[in-house]
């Protein structure tokens, strides 16, 4: 099982709790990544966000510069907005990383976010949010699975591409790309459709649940024909869920809490809700909730029983949100890499 | 009395709903913005025990008919197959998820109130909005349990108790909170939104709402 981490960029706070700047977000970004290939980890997704505290608003740029001072680390986008992005561009920054890299590193995975800042951004109608994500996946497919530097693709979202070349084409042909999905059904049988492999964001409630919905993309992908052959590599399973490790579990809590406190507040002033409140904290901190913070068994021994219901085969974490210490987020990632992976590899082997 | 529970909308909310309605005995009626065959897969999986149906067919055919299509959809449906339906509102007007909806946010009413409008000739009755849709199963608990929570309920008291009744089997506490227009109580922004309450909690807050109001 690889285990990873992903971020949105995370802007660092002053003690007094107002933001520091949105650049030293990225660099604490940028340097999080080299530490955690350094450590070992397998992947680091980084997400695409546009707020001032979650300034990842560029994956692509993140990923060819961590490209160039990494080694083994997988990166990839976590996900790319293509609905409001432009495919063309998604895949030629990711094929430039992925050239930088020296190949075999880089993946792409589309989704179409959880809320809808990009909307506004890059002037589109959230009444195409449906059309704009279907079109859209589609031509980046078009392109990856393209042969040649040579692709025709037309639509009713962007200008027809008639014969024209879209490069650098990545080392290996083609970049993995993966569909990312919060739990809707209809997303999971798409994924599963199209042959992709699937990227589950779980932020609430107990995750073994989202059981069913793996059982549906694996049917899914069985009925169109893509679990056999060289499809059948494609079909495969991956989990991002919130989560910090630390030497102790009461560590954990207590470094992860603040952070998530302040996400919370900052969710609920625009969603609506109330204050955050501190049991529901501590319950999805536990199994068989959704926050994977604890300790290096704890947090090993969760993801186990994950894998026992939705057979992943990468876990990813995200630790850095609401400002949190940028020294407690490397500790956890070298943790991640040093403690976790081999007591899951442990574990799984054993079962 | 509610035998077939009706679901327009097999999302998020939807299959939650579906499957809370199906744990406590209820038949299950479900339908997306398509043909039936569009969802039977999902519903075979993921509801397991549902009927997958179109919407028109899931409005003939249920005793109760649940609203679970986004907030800026909610005008696909059509009004003339729920005339005369007892229709449960789970929709909340949501911004970041909606985008800027000038029929909700110019409109000082309940989000409610203003579907009700455009589905008049409903009885329509607002709740299941303000918890979590991953919460719903893991909150649900037996009647009497310590940690059992409530949830608020807005509409026409006939329609309301049946409703309440409903909301019983499912697994928490109904408080009801008055005609449609007390629905503002729980919408999103309120204290009651996305909190967990015991009955005597929700009632506590719903009666501040009240007086509120009529200070205003
Ligand atoms: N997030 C929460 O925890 C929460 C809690 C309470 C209430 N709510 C409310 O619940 C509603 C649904 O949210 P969601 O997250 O479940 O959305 P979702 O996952 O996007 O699912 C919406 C479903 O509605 C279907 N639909 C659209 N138009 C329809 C129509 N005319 N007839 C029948 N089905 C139709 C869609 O089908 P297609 O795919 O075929 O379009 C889809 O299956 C929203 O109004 C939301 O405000 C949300």
């Amino acid at each position: 099982m690889e285990i990873g981490a992903y971020s949105f960029g995370d802007t660092p706070l002053n003690p007094d709790g107002s933001p520091r700047s949105t650049a030293e977000g990225i660099r604490n970004l940028f340097d999080a990544i080299v530490v955690a290939d350094r450590a070992g980890l397998d992947y680091f997704g980084i997400g695409e966000h546009h707020t001032v505290s979650m300034p990842a608003s560029s994956p692509g740029a993140v990923i060819a510069a961590a490209a160039a001072a990494t080694s083994q680390i997988i990166l990839g986008s976590a996900a790319s907005i293509i609905s409001t992005d432009d495919p063309v561009r998604v895949f030629q920054q990711l094929a430039t990383a992925d050239a930088i890299s020296g190949g075999g590193r880089v993946e792409i995975t589309a989704g179409r976010g959880s809320s809808v800042e990009t909307f506004p951004l890059f002037g589109y109608d959230l009444a195409d949010y449906d059309r704009l994500y279907a079109e859209k996946l589609d031509l980046l497919m078009t392109i990856n699975n393209s042969p040649t530097e040579t692709v025709s693709w037309s639509g009713t979202v962007r200008p027809t591409l008639d014969e024209l070349a879209v490069v650098p084409r990545p080392f290996a042909g083609r970049l993995p790309i993966w569909l990312a999905t919060g739990g809707n059904a209809a997303s999971s049988a798409r994924a599963g459709k199209l042959g992709l492999p699937v990227s589950y964001g779980i932020i609430g409630g107990e995750p073994h649940r989202f059981k069913p919905l793996t059982e549906l993309y694996r049917r899914s992908a069985a009925q169109a024909g893509h679990t056999e052959g060289v499809d059948a590599e494609n079909i495969k399973v991956s989990v991002a869920t919130f989560g910090l490790v630390a030497p102790t579990k009461q560590e954990a809590l207590d470094r992860f809490y603040p952070g998530w406190h302040n996400l919370n507040v900052e969710m609920g002033r625009l969603r609506g809700w109330g204050a955050p409140d501190r049991r529901q904290y501590l319950a999805q901190s536990h199994a068989p909730g959704a926050y994977y913070v604890g300790d290096p068994d704890d947090v090993a021994e969760r993801i186990v029983h994950l894998h026992g219901y939705l057979g992943h085969m990468r876990h990813f974490l995200q630790g850095d949100l609401g400002g949190l210490p940028h020294e407690h987020l490397l500790e956890s990632l070298t943790l991640l890499a040093t403690e976790v992976k081999p007591r899951v590899a442990r574990l799984l082997a054993a079962k | 009395m509610v035998t077939t529970i009706g679901i327009l909308g097999a999302g998020r909310v939807g299959s939650a709903i579906a499957r809370t309605a199906l744990e406590a005995g209820y038949a299950l009626h479900i339908a997306g913005s398509g043909p039936a065959a569009d969802i039977q897969l999902i519903v075979d999986i993921v509801t397991p025990g549902a009927v997958a149906m179109t919407a028109a067919e899931v409005a003939a055919t249920s005793d109760l008919v649940v609203l679970a299509v986004p907030m800026h959809k909610f005008r696909s449906v059509d009004p003339a197959t729920l005339a005369g339906r007892l229709v449960l509102d789970t929709m909340n007007y949501w911004q970041p998820i909606d985008g800027q909806l000038d029929e909700f946010a110019g409109d000082p009413r309940g989000s409610s109130e203003v579907v009700a409008e455009y589905f008049a000739g409903a009885r329509l009755v607002k709740t299941l909005n303000h918890i979590g849709y991953h919460d719903l199963e893991t909150d649900a608990r037996p009647a009497g349990a310590d940690d059992r929570h409530a949830l608020a309920i807005a509409g026409d008291a006939d329609a309301a108790s049946v409703v309440a009744e409903v909301i019983e089997r499912f697994g928490f506490d109904a408080v009801y909170a008055g005609p449609l227009e007390a629905g503002v109580a729980f919408e999103p922004g309120s204290p009651v939104f996305g909190g967990r309450h015991t009955a005597a909690e929700l009632t506590a807050e719903l009666e501040l709402a009240a007086r509120e109001t009529e200070a205003a």
